[in-house]
């Protein structure tokens, strides 16, 4: 590894660490919760997780941390996608296929409107 | 790219490795195996998080959710079930002392974290002490970068304004220090930190070393920038040996990264320092002892003065922290003086970390404010005393301080105050003791301890010590004279002024504040031949109550040296001449038939 001279390489250093450390932070604005019960795993929910976790670093979005479920009880509708942003309801979306993640990232998760025609359920189950 | 969705804490401090994080450790990578979840689950070993009482424990992120009391199997029911399926393991989590219900995020809302404040452990549990870059990431080694750019009377004036004292015990003002040994001439000074931990009790300053080793490679590196030091010993007991791992792969990565060794961040200051394993003698905690074992020669304190800021390791100005002090100097850099002063009391700055022990709910490690008051310690933090007893007393600065008891629970604890009280902060051990603990028992205990660990080199500590110790025995076995409290009182006040170290100087302590608060105890042993706790041998007896008996033989059965006769369903009686007060049998019986008396 090269030698740290200066502050700036000192500072680079830490950015690239406390990138990775916020990973584990709690303090988030929002959480995306991916169903990965078997019915999910099967209807794909693993593309789309995978797309979820791109799609924010893609968009450098590292506030909304991206958390696994089993199963909710949706079987019909996977994969599901969870958004919880904070101050406003749950929102479940259905048969949410990769690139679909995209569009929730972006009019959703950045811009706060939800994507009405993924739209399974709002509010607390 | 996958990223890790969960990151997983694993607590490697010493305490939960010893009730088994090894083991967890290992079910935990199986079950991530098993479930194929290597992509999305990064697992961390972190340092002490403190709340050793409930390890191996474990934190899981983002939830923040935190489990205690693992066992390999809990571990893997965590990852089929929190992991896989997003739901919490309910029985694994905290109990949660202020609601009754479990706590998931117990650094939200348990007390024994919300009361903390921390300063010096502020990066362990958090960090992965083996990694440097997680280190950075907190902030680290900006506090050296900064220190470079500043001139050695500019550290010191900020350590000045942030009112930081020593940590090891006696709190000397360590910007004192500092300029002592900086403005004593010669081109060759040294950088010692005194990991020499010896009280019963404590381990704060290993759990620093365990969960955080770059926090003192960098204060070290700032103390020799600013005494004009190129090199530095830790003097650390061969008995952590993890402590001692952690700081040597620390010091590899440091100078990998140019933040240690020769020319420190492109600059021309250059520092690296030596590990110097101590055999574990108590007395190697006095810096003169240090300095004798350091070169390699019996470790017997020297004459002070000239002190080591003048005549240290090979004759040569030398400074001397403790761990814990050390871990302070960074954050009070980069955060600034202003900031630290702002916490604690008038005299007495910033925080203090103190190990909890004995009979109290929650052991372990804690940092507090400076002038929190000892009820909040015991009761908040400490989550009481177990088993429904009551608090008696807490002996702080191990055999070298004192007890306080129960009337002083409301002090606000500081340098100045604990001497009020006849004790002394020490290193930060908090032995709790309830009512079943016999004073003049602890005493002995200290000063058996003080005894063991006396260097020798001077009479008042070698013989005085070890009067005052067969005395404290004549009084526990019952043969205890009048006068004999005055004569301990005496006989230790003498020690204490005619010792030559910081040893001798305060082993009597224990004994004098024992006097002070408990005299009514002492005299009981001595005058009525009673102990009021039951707990010193000769003079208790075991005796079964007739009413509760039922005669089910078990106790007679555990009887070590059948003391215990009678018939089956018939009352049994103990012969108290032979009995050993040994306790077997108390833990047998099932009718609560066996008690403790004491005449």
């Amino acid at each position: 590894m090269a030698k740290i001279k200066s502050l700036d390489e000192l500072m680079k250093i830490k950015e690239k660490a406390v990138k990775e450390i916020q990973m584990r932070d709690t303090e988030k604005k929002g959480k995306i919760i991916v169903a990965m019960g078997t019915c999910g795993i099967a209807a794909g929910a693993k593309e789309t997780l995978q797309a979820v976790v791109n799609e924010l670093e893609k968009n450098g979005i590292n506030d909304v941390s991206v958390v696994q479920s089993g199963c909710m009880g949706l079987c019909d509708v996977e994969p599901t996608v969870e958004v919880i942003m904070e101050g406003s309801d749950p929102i479940i979306y259905g048969h949410v296929s990769p690139e679909q993640v995209s569009r929730i990232v972006d009019q959703h998760v950045k811009n706060g409107k939800v994507v009405s025609d993924l739209l399974v359920r709002k509010g607390e189950i | 790219m996958p990223v890790a969705t969960n990151t997983i804490l694993m607590c490697a401090g010493g305490g939960c490795i010893s009730s088994g994080e090894e083991s967890c450790l290992q079910a935990l990578q199986k079950a991530v195996e098993k479930y194929s979840l290597q992509e999305v689950v990064k697992v961390v070993e972190t340092g002490c998080m403190g709340m050793c009482d409930a390890g191996p424990l474990m934190v899981i992120y983002p939830e923040g959710v935190y489990y205690q009391k693992l066992t390999p199997e809990d571990v893997e029911k965590i990852v089929s079930e929190h992991i896989l399926k997003g739901r919490i393991v309910e029985e694994k989590l905290l109990d949660n002392p202020v609601s009754s219900l479990k706590t998931q995020n117990p650094y939200d809302d348990h007390p024994f974290f919300t009361r903390q404040v921390k300063i010096a452990t502020r990066n362990m549990g958090i960090v992965d002490p083996m990694k440097i870059e997680e280190y950075i990431a907190h902030d680290g080694y900006f506090a050296l970068q900064k220190a470079l750019s500043m001139n050695p009377e500019e550290i010191i004036a900020e350590l000045k304004e942030s009112g930081l004292r020593g940590r090891g015990g006696a709190g000397f003002p360590t910007w004192l220090k500092w300029d002592l040994t900086r403005k004593v001439p010669g081109d060759e000074k040294y950088v010692l930190c005194n990991a020499d931990e010896g009280d019963p009790g404590a381990f704060m300053d290993r759990s620093i070393l365990e969960g955080d080793p770059h926090s003192i490679l960098e204060a070290m590196a700032i103390a020799g920038y600013t005494i004009g030091a190129s090199k530095g010993y830790v003097y650390i007991r061969a008995e952590y040996p993890l402590a001692i791992e952690r700081l040597r792969a620390g010091i590899e990565q440091a100078k990998e990264l140019g933040l240690f060794g020769e020319n420190i961040m492109g600059s021309n200051f250059s520092f690296d320092l030596e590990i110097r394993m101590g055999a574990g003698a108590f007395v190697c905690g006095e810096e003169t002892a240090l300095i004798e074992s350091i070169e390699g020669k019996r470790g017997q304190p020297r004459v002070k003065p000239p002190f080591p800021a003048q005549v240290g390791v090979w004759g040569k100005p030398t400074l001397n922290n403790n761990v814990e002090t050390y871990a302070n100097i960074p954050p009070i850099l980069t955060k600034g003086a202003k900031w630290f002063s702002s916490i604690g009391t008038q005299t007495s700055k910033g925080t203090k970390v103190f190990c909890l022990a004995g009979k109290v709910k929650n052991t372990g490690l804690v940092e507090v404010p400076m002038g929190i008051t000892l009820r909040e310690v015991v009761y908040d933090i400490g989550g009481g005393i177990p088993n429904g007893k009551e608090f008696k007393a807490v002996q702080t600065g191990g055999p070298s301080g004192g007890c306080i008891p129960k009337e002083h629970l409301d002090t606000p604890i500081d340098y100045e105050t604990l001497k009020e009280l006849g004790t002394m902060m020490g290193s930060g051990g908090m032995i709790f003791m309830d009512e079943d603990t016999c004073m003049v028992d602890v005493a002995k205990y200290f000063l058996d301890f003080s005894v063991e660990e006396s260097c020798g080199k001077c009479l008042p500590c070698r013989e005085g010590n070890r009067v005052m110790l067969d005395m404290l025995e004549k009084i526990t076995q019952g043969e205890g004279e009048d006068g004999d409290i005055e004569k301990l009182i005496e006989l230790g006040k003498n020690i204490m002024d005619t010792s030559l170290c910081g040893l001798g100087q305060s082993s009597p302590q224990p004994v004098i504040s024992t006097i002070r608060y408990f005299r009514d105890e002492y005299e009981a042993h001595i005058k009525e031949k009673r102990c009021p706790a039951k707990v010193c041998k000769p003079l208790i007896r075991y005796v079964i109550d007739p009413e509760k008996c039922v005669g089910c033989t078990a106790c007679s059965r555990v009887c070590p040296v059948s003391a215990i006769s009678g018939e089956v369903k018939k009352v049994h009686e103990i012969d108290s001449d032979v009995c050993t007060r040994c306790g077997s049998c108390i833990q047998v019986c099932r009718f609560g038939a066996i008690s403790i008396v004491s005449p």
